[in-house]
């Protein structure tokens, strides 16, 4: 599901591309999702979530999707999570189950959307001052700056 | 997607139906069994030599080589010798695991996190195995086939018939096998390779965005000889001694057509033909070219002995006089030394 | 139902796979911001007197583009093919087999398919087919053929600046197609209309008017200098004051701006300081600094082999009118790509020069006697192996180090050994990434050949994504904590990659791991490290 949001082409890349190193996305992706999974149907812990998080997120932020695009994968988690309860228990006496399950994967989409500002802030923070951390610092601690500033 | 294979597929099927019905309705067993092929024959050997010969001449202005390796430098630093060559020696060596074995596709591989944290490495070796083989294989057969243009065989023919033979006469009933061919692992092993290298175009997503119609056809048309070779060789029996004696016919440039010979052997032919006339024109060409690459067939030595660029020509600098004309007083104030102290 | 839910294989294999709509050619190009680095500035292109200076903006329609553009880019094309055998061999016999295609760092980190090595040069080469083959003027698109039209050119300006010519890609092609040499290839054709990013326009013509990339001029290069020797003194009590552009010294030492004028560089630049005054104190080791030949770094080769040889030739230049005997060349990627496959062939020959030997070991750098330029790493391994410098490892305990192959002297130049020899001579504590991406297979910063602009801050991210990602294991499993590099442009955008991926690791050169550890005659009792931490044990002082 995650994948798929993937150019289909590419997502076959990631999915069959086992190697951490040759393929981060893919791997960082599963890696995030197993742990995503156990956060799920354990206690919610916050930081648990985030770090599972996080790394999907991360990628995602900074490749060419759209915000929504970007976090819209947790909130497929309901679908997937429905047709296999659907499977599993025909005999609907899940529906509380379920309704405490997406009011779970809500709460995952809203600190999804955390990480992926963070992630762009962090981002806009790097483009704004990478070029004064790299060249002005420098300058500054030489001394070759104070007569042309202020 | 689709179009390019079905299109290169349905080609390879009007050829074979042009033959078909070439040879078997309308006769033309001289179009299809002299002219065509002696004209491919041409266009193959002036085609080959005139782009082998274009790229030879063409210039090489710097010494590129991709490094795969530790370089010449300090003696008691191990070079790796052949991975990034400093001698012509190193060179031939890299040139012969290149062309022989496929050096850089063996290269493909990756490491897996297996179970836990454990990390280990494979090759992705499946590429290169296939494509070892399909090349292999085809070399194999082409060197077999030489037995129907020389008389007598010559001896090393027979003895690699002999090493791809793996079910011969002697080792099967004499009364049902007598003189039949033993099985050839060479013509089996390219049609399964070129199977595999026409199915990793269909099935691996990114190999498959990137195939064009010129990628299938030649697959199609290699499988398409190697299916009639073996038709011809295990099932659809032709006459032998008319086949030699008609290519022998060719070889001596003294045509005939002989009698009897079933139209699969002129399916065969014109598949062949087709392919040799494809080949200049296109990417087969990698037969050629593999030779020539300049990030393969050079030393990486290019600061130990200069490497001439024919073509090279002067350019626009901006020389020191230009450069101390504009910042002199600005130097003569920091201290830098100049040459001359004022303008 | 936990148990059976919890199965993310599920997730990841049960997603059936769909062909994509359009194929490559049919794909319109999309110019995301994020990915592209801003047009160059005229003034800049006018001042080098290439083609078509011109305000223009690529996101615009209109790429003020000169009338015959299409009859430029043909010449352009069949000029190179006259010229360039790679080139040529290069666009007839790549068969598509993919094997290129997931080493890419930017197609990895992007998942875009034309950063796939093999369909970046297809954008040429459907152009090359169409205009020059027999096949592709009777088959058209089915030989894999089109017309360079306007959108055609816009992709291949897209895509040739989301290349790194790193050669990752080479490494693993049977033919040994280099998608560097196409880009190179292709960035030449766009700058023949005109189309360049400005992040190496202007570099350009500041190094060809002040001698480096940034534009800092003679007395400003040498004031920098000058602060590093007062920081120096501070730290280790011992005065390192240079020579510049000294007549008959004995070498010329030449190293990218980027080390004189930016973070964490600058350090590395105080490394090579206190390590030419040790050896002058020594051993009296005459080496001279030229603020002429100020730049190793060539931003000319990201913009066509004219612009490289009018760039290069400060070296001989310079080195011929001060008289040394050979020139040493500090740590920085491309630049050694262009000395070791370029120099003397396009500036050469170098006649004027002496046989490199090392005037402290007596070492001849046969490797280099004709071009008659040595690394930095070269020299250093070479001084350590014979014993020459004082060393306290020790006091980089605090560093727990990795190497980064740079892409240009793993592959255009095989320097592995050298660095990694240093290195573990003045570090106790290194660790190598995998293997699969050091070494000849190294993955690049993501930002090199001339796309460390900030603009494109997104495509960076993405491309340096499969080097940080090794580093982050490293990091996770060894507590690595610093990223060191023989690579200037490394230098300066590894510190926001690690930022976004990996925060808690650091970049720095190999020189400055061997200054902090080079004990210094006379000097003080040293409490911080070059960067002003202090020193393993003297952290409550």
């Amino acid at each position: 599901m995650v994948i798929d949001t993937y150019p289909p082409d590419t997502s076959r890349f990631i999915k069959g591309q086992k190697d951490p190193f040759a393929n981060p996305v893919g791997n960082t992706t599963f890696e995030g999702l197993q742990t995503l999974f156990d956060a799920l149907f354990d206690d919610m812990n916050r930081e648990a979530i985030v770090s599972s998080l996080d790394p999907i997120i991360r990628i995602r932020a900074i490749q060419d999707f759209t915000p929504s695009k970007a976090i819209s994968f947790i909130f497929s988690l309901k679908k997937i999570i429905r047709e296999i309860a659907n499977k599993e228990f025909p005999d609907d006496q899940v529906a509380d189950e379920l309704f405490l399950m997406d009011s779970k994967i809500d709460n995952l989409g809203m600190i999804g959307f955390d990480i992926y500002m963070e992630c762009r802030e962090k981002l806009y923070e790097i483009k704004s001052n990478e070029f004064r951390n790299r060249t002005y610092s420098a300058f500054e601690r030489a001394g070759l700056l104070k007569q042309d500033c202020c | 997607m689709n179009k390019n294979y079905m299109f290169s597929l349905i080609a390879v099927i009007v050829l074979f139906l042009i033959a078909y019905f070439g040879v078997e309705t309308a006769g033309l067993h001289v179009l299809f069994g002299i002219v065509i092929p002696y004209l491919a024959a041409l266009i193959f050997i002036v085609g080959f030599v005139y782009r082998v010969r274009d790229w030879a001449y063409s210039p090489v202005p710097f010494r590129i080589p991709s490094t795969c390796g530790q370089q010449a430098s300090l003696p008691w630093i191990r070079q790796a010798t052949y991975d990034n060559p400093s001698s012509n020696g190193g060179v031939i060596v890299r040139m012969i695991l290149e062309v022989l074995f496929f050096r850089s596709l063996f290269r493909n591989m990756r490491f897996e996190l297996k179970g836990g944290k454990k990390l280990s490495y494979i090759w992705e070796k499946w590429l290169w195995l296939f494509a070892l083989a399909f090349h292999w294989a085809f070399l194999v057969v082409v060197i077999r086939h030489l037995r129907f243009f020389a008389e007598p065989v010559p001896f090393w023919v027979q003895f690699l018939e002999y090493l791809d033979g793996f079910v011969r006469v002697e080792f099967l009933s004499d009364v049902l096998q007598v003189g039949l061919p033993g099985v050839f692992m060479s013509g089996l092993v390219l049609l399964v390779a070129v199977i595999f290298l026409f199915l990793r175009r269909v099935f691996i997503s990114q190999v498959n965005y990137i195939s064009l119609a010129s990628d299938y056809f030649p697959l199609f048309l290699i499988m398409g000889i190697a299916i009639s070779g073996i038709l011809m060789r295990y099932f659809i029996k032709v006459d032998i001694v008319g086949v030699k004696e008609f290519t022998m016919g060719l070889a001596t440039f003294s045509p005939s057509i002989p009698e009897g010979v079933g139209v699969i052997f002129y399916v065969h032919l014109l598949f062949v033909s087709v392919l040799l006339v494809y080949f200049p024109f296109s990417k087969l060409m990698h037969l050629g070219g593999v030779f020539l690459s300049p990030t393969r067939n050079l030393a990486n030595n290019s600061r130990a002995k200069r490497h001439i660029n024919p073509w090279n020509y002067p350019v626009h600098v901006h020389t020191y006089e230009e450069y101390e004309d504009e910042f002199r007083e600005k130097m003569i104030e920091a201290g830098l030394p100049v040459e001359k102290e004022s303008n | 139902m936990a148990d059976d839910l919890a199965k993310p294989e599920e997730l990841l294999e049960n997603s059936g796979y769909k062909r994509p709509a359009t194929g490559w050619m049919d794909t319109p190009i999309d110019i995301r911001p994020g990915m592209y680095c801003y047009a160059s500035n005229p003034k800049s292109v006018e001042y080098v007197g290439l083609p078509n200076p011109r305000q223009w903006n690529p996101l615009e329609d209109d790429w003020k583009l000169p009338e015959n553009w299409q009859e430029i880019v043909h010449k352009g094309i069949k000029e190179r093919l006259e010229k360039f055998r790679s080139f040529k061999i290069f666009m007839d016999v790549c068969v598509r087999c993919g094997a290129c295609a997931d080493k890419c760092h930017f197609f990895i980190g992007t998942g875009d398919p034309k950063n796939m090595p093999v369909l970046r040069a297809e954008l040429l080469r459907s152009v090359y087919r169409n205009d020059f083959t027999t096949a592709g003027k009777i088959f058209k698109s089915l030989a894999g053929a089109r017309p360079l039209t306007l959108d055609v050119l816009k992709e291949w300006w897209y895509y040739f600046f989301q290349c790194t010519e790193c050669r990752r890609c080479s490494v693993f092609c049977p033919y040994g197609i280099d998608t560097a040499e196409i880009t190179i290839i292709g960035r030449e054709l766009l700058n023949l209309l005109g189309l360049n990013i400005d992040w190496i326009a202007t570099p350009v013509a500041n190094c060809y008017r002040t001698g480096n990339h940034l534009g800092i001029q003679p007395h400003a290069f040498k004031d920098m200098l000058e602060f590093f020797v007062e920081d120096i003194e501070d730290i280790t009590g011992i005065n390192v004051e240079p020579s510049y552009n000294k007549k008959g010294a004995d070498i010329l030492f030449i190293t990218p701006s980027g080390d004189v004028f930016a973070d964490p560089g600058t350090y590395t630049c105080m490394g090579y300081m206190i390590l030419f005054k040790y050896l002058k104190d020594k051993y009296g080791f005459d080496i001279t600094w030229s603020t002429y030949a100020s730049e190793g770094g060539n931003f000319g080769f990201f913009t066509s082999h004219e612009t490289m040889k009018r760039l290069n030739s400060k070296m001989y230049a310079e080195a011929k009118r001060l008289g040394v005997k050979w020139i040493l060349g500090g740590e920085c990627g491309h630049m050694w790509r262009v000395i070791n496959q370029y120099m003397e062939t396009m500036n050469g020959p170098a006649d004027f020069l002496e046989e490199p030997v090392s005037p402290i070991t007596g070492t001849k750098f046969e490797n280099a006697k004709s071009t008659k330029m040595v690394h930095i790493a070269e020299f250093v391994a070479d001084l350590i192996k014979h014993d020459k410098l004082e060393l306290d490892p020790s006091r980089n305990d605090n560093q727990i180090v990795t190497f980064h192959d740079s892409c240009n002297p793993a592959r255009g130049m095989g320097m592995l050994e050298e660095p990694r020899y240093v290195i573990k001579n003045v570090c106790n504590n290194f660790y190598e990434m995998p293997a699969n991406t050091i070494r000849e297979n190294t993955f690049c910063c993501g930002s090199g050949a001339g796309l460390n602009a900030g603009e494109n801050m997104e495509l960076r991210m993405c491309g340096g994504m499969p080097r940080a990602n090794a580093v982050k294991y490293v990091h996770e499993k060894h507590g690595v904590n610093m990223l060191a590099c023989v690579c200037a442009i490394d230098r300066a955008v590894f510190p926001a990659l690690m930022e976004y991926w990996v925060p808690e690791v650091d970049v720095t050169g190999m020189s400055e791991l061997v200054a902090n550890a080079l004990i210094m005659p006379g000097e003080k009792d040293r409490d911080t490290d070059l960067r002003g931490e202090p020193l393993p044990g003297k952290e409550d002082e």
